[in-house]
């Protein structure tokens, strides 16, 4: 078995009953790394947080320190926490938000001096009531106990936190989708270029936009330094790292590890092995949007950014969604697909219209109604949103929501392309009956 | 050269403008890139994405949307490899997996992007076999347009022009993915006075107007380029016809003027041309049987006899012409020559008692271009609710502040339709201008923050008279504080039609053809050149229906005039038309007015006649003829040169044309325009030189301001929509008219004991009426507001005293 980190979830587990608490934060240690970032100043800070080599969390896995380095000199500077987590398969920003918000309280005090900010947001996905609830009540205590507001912590630093509730649209987890959503537009993501949120972001201000695990690790890594910091990592990906770990496995749940294992030591050590005995057919790892792994040719991969890109795939947002054998896979691909076309934003041609045809034609193969043309009408319409099917996609639209819809078909047929026709040739699911 | 850059576009190395978008420098060179959503007016947004091409770049080929990219050095593109073709393919593709190709009963089938993308981009057929999105079939989203949901490509034309050009964003895409469409908000139609202009930038047929709805397929059209008379902007046009009918206006993307855009007042208001209640033959009145149809011979006899008895007799000084403003230039010329020296009277007056001095209007100096606006710095707007009666100078004034940077000051009696885009809004009482432009030239009081905004040159101010309570002379001391400002140009702002045109060819008391002074030195040259001229001092609307109504005016000429309508004191126009004995009218419809006439000549009219028309700048430009005039109809300078000659004189008038090469001997100014140029070489127009033989240079009056006397001041406006005859006799238009009201401030209202009353009564020294009351707290306090001549209104005359009584 192998062993978790406890970083940034050490206090959740330690303290289950408190860990969300002002009193216990600040009993653990809490709230003296911000004290210290109001000493340090911008341009050490973002150096600091280069030196540690942090990756964002949201998906992108783009170094924090290089995006504040970007930021635009114009101000107000604003800073948003993606707290969206609408991913398929995500859920882990959920347990930071309501087991650890100070923590995130703490990061986003770090985060805001660093980038000169004295308005900061933090984006709640909808369906998080939970969650919120407990952020903007740590917020509320942050703000008596002064340590947001006017004159932070004695000094003259001012920082205002504003805690914002989606309203249930994925979308919006993109980050130019979630600024013209605070801003109380439709969520569609804006044109990149110009509008990066660095330089042009909420209100047009420059913006910088991190995910909740990514702001969550900044206390530490003042903390620890970032040598040390580095070291509870593999290489490039540095620091630990939340899976969540979800399907059909005998332990579900997130957990806080190091990059570098292999994957089969992720799905039968740490969560388990696979449920009732069965055997592991697929999995998915690194969220809805990412292409599949099969045992055959990934269980013994490595699990860092580099080896998974090279197999064509991602780590996103650390959502391993794992599939055994009685899963029909043109269902599980159509229930994906669906997800995707329900949640386009509808801007671009290809992603609106595309994705529901995708959806259309696997509900035709999986109902029975399929023909031997559609499976490679699945991979030209496919490649219509993503050219040539390629990993990472070449995208004919703006943000990467309509080829996200392509991964699972690029999957299917290539790892599952016999079962695909066998739902052609058999008039529907080979598996109906075994199926859960 | 560094604001060019070198890119190379499929295999051609170009130098372009840096900066520019990919899209239009390929088109500059001849490389069209295909495009929905892409307008060369509105933002990108890159949502269609049919502009999809590759670049080289150091790490490989990336896919871009040429609508959103601009060029950069070494650039290098391929806007038709194999990658490229292939996602137009796809995106026409997916395009056409929800359209429903009911082309053939599609108002754009013919004409329609969407179908030539196809033919010239798309795939040959589509692998799409299941059901279609549908949605219900055209919904009204107003009076004047109608929404298909099913034809929507989703470019965002319609709701970016709303909400970037037009400033009413009553269109919004709903819902999302598959499920977007586009929606207005429930209980607010699409009433914006541009509405019509999403219709012709709508790439498929989603957005259909009622006016052209099922009236023509494109390939039965006739077309020809044209100028709008609706206002004074000289808008550029393309008129279409069908069988002898005009059945749509679109407009020409030409920069001086419009940039491609229309009000729906201009898009629509052709349908009075071919309107059944077109006066189709000449028409005498007798007492008994009222008006009856005659020959052109007999009406033209008897005008000419009881001309000529009323000439014998008392002379050409009670002799009186109102109207022109609706003429083209070569008509205009024609009418004030036929007053000049057939008629031999000054009283001659195109501006039915719109009150600015004629000189204002044609004369000033350092007039603006409307594309001054575009580089201006501060905007003065003072004057009419742009928005109101000079639609697609808002529009341009609009840009400019809003995104072009320049500061904008307001100043009006209630809200306007620029309020929002203005940086400074001021608002007073009719009758008090002068104190307030007295703080505004001192930057002090609660003008001084709109007087430093206008500190910074080159500032373009428009000037212009608020409304009819609105003392005339503040505009011209208005105009004199804008000369005071930093690199200062001036529009002088009047809405009817050509009449600019008109006081240019001499429809003036006081003007002659060329900005000429009546009794100046240019005069001579004239009288020679026209064998005579008339030498009394000529009396303006109000002093000839003043006149008229003494017993001083024996003969009238209405030339395309309602007075009874259009004047703002109608009561006075009622006395003196009653009076004339012989009143003789040139007209398309008979009017209130016309009705009194004792001889109607029916005269073609827009789209029925060539001619040349001068814009508000001095813009020249041609008006075509698409269409005949209905019945007997005949050009207004023929039957004034066939009256002529039955009066004993030679006009010498032979055509339209022929006479434009007169008015370019005569008439200074005008020298050098000739149809062929405009035709031709200068089809955005010629702007002949400013200021005329005696250019107002704007002396600051002394403190005008004739002041009401009680507590309330009237604000008598106009509207776009009126019961004019154009927008009456336009079955699309006739029913937006708001309707006639009187608007009190809520203060004001519960001052006068009116707080919840419905209708009031409104009383001025010139008439009076009972009107609804709508509550409007943008009003001054102490300005009653009442929209002139809408609907069933009495003529209420310009005050300015008012009294508001509870009904
Ligand atoms: C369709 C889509 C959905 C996304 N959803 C989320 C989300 O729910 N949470 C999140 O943190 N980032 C999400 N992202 C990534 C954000 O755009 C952005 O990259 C991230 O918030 C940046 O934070 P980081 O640098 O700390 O990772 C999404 C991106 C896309 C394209
Ligand atoms: S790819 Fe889809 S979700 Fe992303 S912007 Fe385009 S339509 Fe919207
Ligand atoms: S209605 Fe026309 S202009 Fe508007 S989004 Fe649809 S296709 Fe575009
Ligand atoms: S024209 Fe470029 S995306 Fe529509």
């Amino acid at each position: 078995m192998t062993d978790q980190l406890r970083v940034i979830t050490r206090r959740m587990v330690e303290h289950p009953a408190d860990s969300h608490t002002l009193a216990r934060y600040e009993a653990t240690g809490g709230y003296r790394q911000a004290r210290r970032a109001l000493d340090m100043g911008r341009d050490e800070l973002v150096e600091l947080v280069k030196e540690s080599g942090l990756l964002g969390r949201g998906g992108a896995a783009f170094p924090a320190g290089l995006k504040w380095s970007f930021l635009a000199p114009a101000r107000p500077a604003y800073l948003v926490v993606n707290a969206d987590e609408s991913e398929p398969g995500t859920f882990k920003d959920r347990q930071l938000l309501e087991r650890d918000p100070h923590q995130l309280v703490e990061g986003m005090i770090i985060a805001a001096v660093a980038n000169e900010v004295h308005h900061a947001f933090v984006y709640v996905r909808g369906e998080y009531p939970k969650p919120a609830r407990r952020l903007q009540r740590a917020v509320d205590e942050a703000y008596t106990a002064g340590y947001l507001g006017e004159g932070i912590f004695g000094s003259d630093y001012d920082l205002e936190v504003t805690v914002h509730l989606g309203a249930g649209a994925y979308i919006c987890g993109e980050e130019t989708a979630l600024i013209n959503s605070l801003e109380g537009r439709r969520g569609e993501p804006r044109l990149k270029p110009p509008y990066f949120p660095a330089a042009k972001g909420l209100y047009m201000m420059p913006t910088i936009v991190n995910n909740v695990e990514t702001v969550s690790n900044l206390p530490h890594i003042l903390e620890m330094g970032p040598e040390a910091y580095k070291a509870l990592g593999h290489e490039a990906d540095t620091g630990s790292f939340l899976f969540s770990v979800s399907g059909h496995v005998n332990r579900p749940g997130n957990y806080e590890l190091p990059h570098g294992l292999t994957w089969r030591e992720l799905i039968y050590d740490v969560a388990g092995g696979i449920r009732d005995g069965n055997e592991l057919k697929t999995w998915i790892p690194g969220g809805a949007s990412a292409p599949w792994f099969v045992p055959s040719d990934h269980l013994d991969l490595p699990i860092t950014k580099d080896a998974t890109a090279k197999a064509g795939s991602m780590l996103g947002s650390g959502a391993v969604v794992v599939m055994d054998d009685t899963t029909c896979v043109v269902r599980a691909a159509e229930r994906i697909v669906r997800f995707f076309a329900h949640e386009s934003c509808g801007q671009c041609t290809p992603c609106r219209e595309g994705t529901t045809w995708l959806e259309m034609i696997l509900r035709r193969i999986e109902s029975g109604a399929g023909r031997e043309v559609d499976v490679d009408l699945l991979l030209e319409v496919g490649g219509n949103i993503s050219v040539g099917l390629a990993w990472p996609p070449r995208m004919t639209t703006i943000c990467p929501l309509g080829p996200s819809a392509v991964s699972p078909i690029i999957s299917i047929t290539k790892y599952f392309k016999d079962e695909v026709l066998a739902h052609i040739h058999g008039n529907g699911c080979p598996l109906r009956g075994a199926q859960r | 050269m560094s604001d060019h850059v070198t890119v190379t576009i499929d295999g051609r190395k170009l130098e372009v403008p840096a900066g520019e978008l990919l899209i239009e420098a390929a088109q500059e060179h001849g490389t069209y890139i295909p495009r929905f959503c892409w307008h060369p007016r509105m933002k990108p947004v890159g949502m269609c994405r049919m502009c999809l091409v590759e670049l080289e770049t150091p790490r490989g080929p990336a896919i871009v949307t040429a609508c959103t990219t601009p060029v950069s050095d070494g650039m290098v593109v391929h806007t038709r490899n194999e990658t490229v073709q292939r996602m137009q393919e796809g995106v026409l593709e997916f395009l056409l997996i929800n359209h429903p190709l009911d082309c053939p009963v599609c108002d754009r089938g013919g004409e329609c992007p969407l179908q030539d993308h196809v033919m010239a981009y798309g795939p040959g057929e589509s692998r799409f076999v299941e059901e279609k999105r549908h949605f219900e079939k055209p919904i009204p989203i107003s009076e004047l347009v109608l929404l298909d949901r099913e034809r929507c490509i989703l470019c965002a034309r319609c709701t970016r022009f709303s909400e970037e050009i037009s400033g009413d964003p009553l269109i919004e895409f709903t819902d999302r993915g598959n499920g977007v469409h586009i929606a207005t908000f429930p209980d607010l139609p699409f009433s914006s006075y541009f509405s019509g202009n999403t219709v012709q930038i709508c790439p498929v047929g989603a957005l259909t107007a009622t006016a052209y709805r099922f009236r023509a397929r494109p390939w039965d059209l006739e077309a020809v380029e044209s100028t709008c008379m609706h206002c004074t902007a000289g808008d550029r046009i393309n008129l279409q016809a069908s069988h002898n009918e005009v059945v749509r206006i679109l407009g020409v993307d030409v920069e001086p003027t419009n940039q491609g855009w229309l009000s729906d007042r201009c898009r629509f208001g052709f349908q009075y041309v071919g309107s059944p209640d077109r006066l189709t033959v000449p028409l005498i009145r007798d007492a008994e049987q009222g008006h009856t149809e005659v020959t052109w011979s007999e009406a033209l006899d008897l005008a000419a006899t009881r001309i000529g008895e009323v000439l014998a007799g008392s002379g050409g000084q009670s002799v009186a012409v109102l109207g022109g403003a609706r003429l083209t230039n070569e008509d205009a010329y024609a009418l004030s020559k036929f007053a000049r020296v057939v008629l031999g009277t000054n009283h001659v007056d195109a501006q039915m008692d719109d009150g600015l001095d004629p000189q204002f209007l044609a004369a000033t100096v350092d007039r603006a271009l409307i594309s001054d606006l575009d580089s201006a710095k501060a905007i003065l707007v003072w004057g009419p609710d742009l928005k109101e009666e000079h639609p697609t100078l808002y529009l341009r004034v609009r840009r400019a502040a809003q995104e072009l940077g320049a500061a904008l000051v307001v100043v009006h009696p209630r809200r306007t339709g620029l309020d929002d885009r203005a940086t400074h809004k001021l608002t007073y009482r009719p009758g008090e201008g002068a104190d307030l432009l007295t703080e505004l030239v001192a930057g002090s009081g609660r003008a001084s923050q709109a007087r430093q905004a206008l500190a910074e040159g080159p500032v373009v101010g428009l000037v212009g008279r608020t409304g009819y309570g609105e003392d005339p002379r503040l505009a011209e001391a208005v105009a004199a504080f804008v000369r005071t400002l930093p690199d200062a140009r001036i529009l002088p702002l009047a809405r009817r039609a050509n009449i600019y045109g008109a006081l240019d060819m001499g429809l003036a008391p006081t003007l002659l053809p060329g900005r000429v002074s009546v009794g100046g030195e240019g005069a001579r040259s004239i009288a020679e050149a026209w064998g005579g001229l008339a030498e009394h001092p000529g009396l303006d609307t109000r002093g000839i229906l003043e006149a008229a109504a003494a017993g001083d005016i024996e003969v009238l000429f209405l030339v395309g005039a309602d007075p009874l309508r259009d004047v703002p004191d109608g009561a006075l126009a009622r006395r003196a038309l009653e009076r004339v004995p012989f009143v003789v009218a040139i007209d398309q419809f008979l009017t209130d007015s016309s009705r009194l006439a004792d001889v109607v000549f029916c005269a073609d009219g827009f789209a029925e006649k060539e001619g040349t028309v001068t814009n508000l700048e001095g813009r020249v430009q041609k008006v075509n003829r698409i269409v005949p005039g209905p019945g007997q109809t005949r050009p207004d300078w023929s039957i004034l040169d066939d009256l002529a000659r039955r009066l004993g004189v030679e006009l010498g008038f032979g055509s339209a044309e022929a006479i434009s090469k007169e008015i370019a001997d005569v008439a200074p100014a005008y020298r050098g325009v000739t149809w062929d140029r405009l035709d031709w070489e200068e089809r955005d127009g010629i702007v002949v030189p400013d200021g005329g033989e005696a250019p107002l240079r704007f002396v600051p009056a002394d403190t005008p301001g004739t002041r009401a006397g009680g507590d309330l001041v009237l604000h008598l406006a106009r509207v776009m929509y009126d019961d004019g005859v154009t927008v009456r006799h336009s079955p699309s238009l006739a029913g937006l008219a708001p309707g006639a009201a009187v608007h009190l401030h809520p203060d004001d209202a519960a001052r006068l004991g009116l707080a919840s009353a419905e209708t009031a009564r409104v009383v001025t020294e010139q008439g009076e009426a009972t009107l609804p009351i709508r509550l409007d707290d943008t009003l001054h306090r102490g300005v009653v507001y009442v929209p002139f001549n809408q609907p069933g209104m009495p003529p209420l005359g310009p005050g300015p005293a008012v009294t508001v009584t509870p009904a």
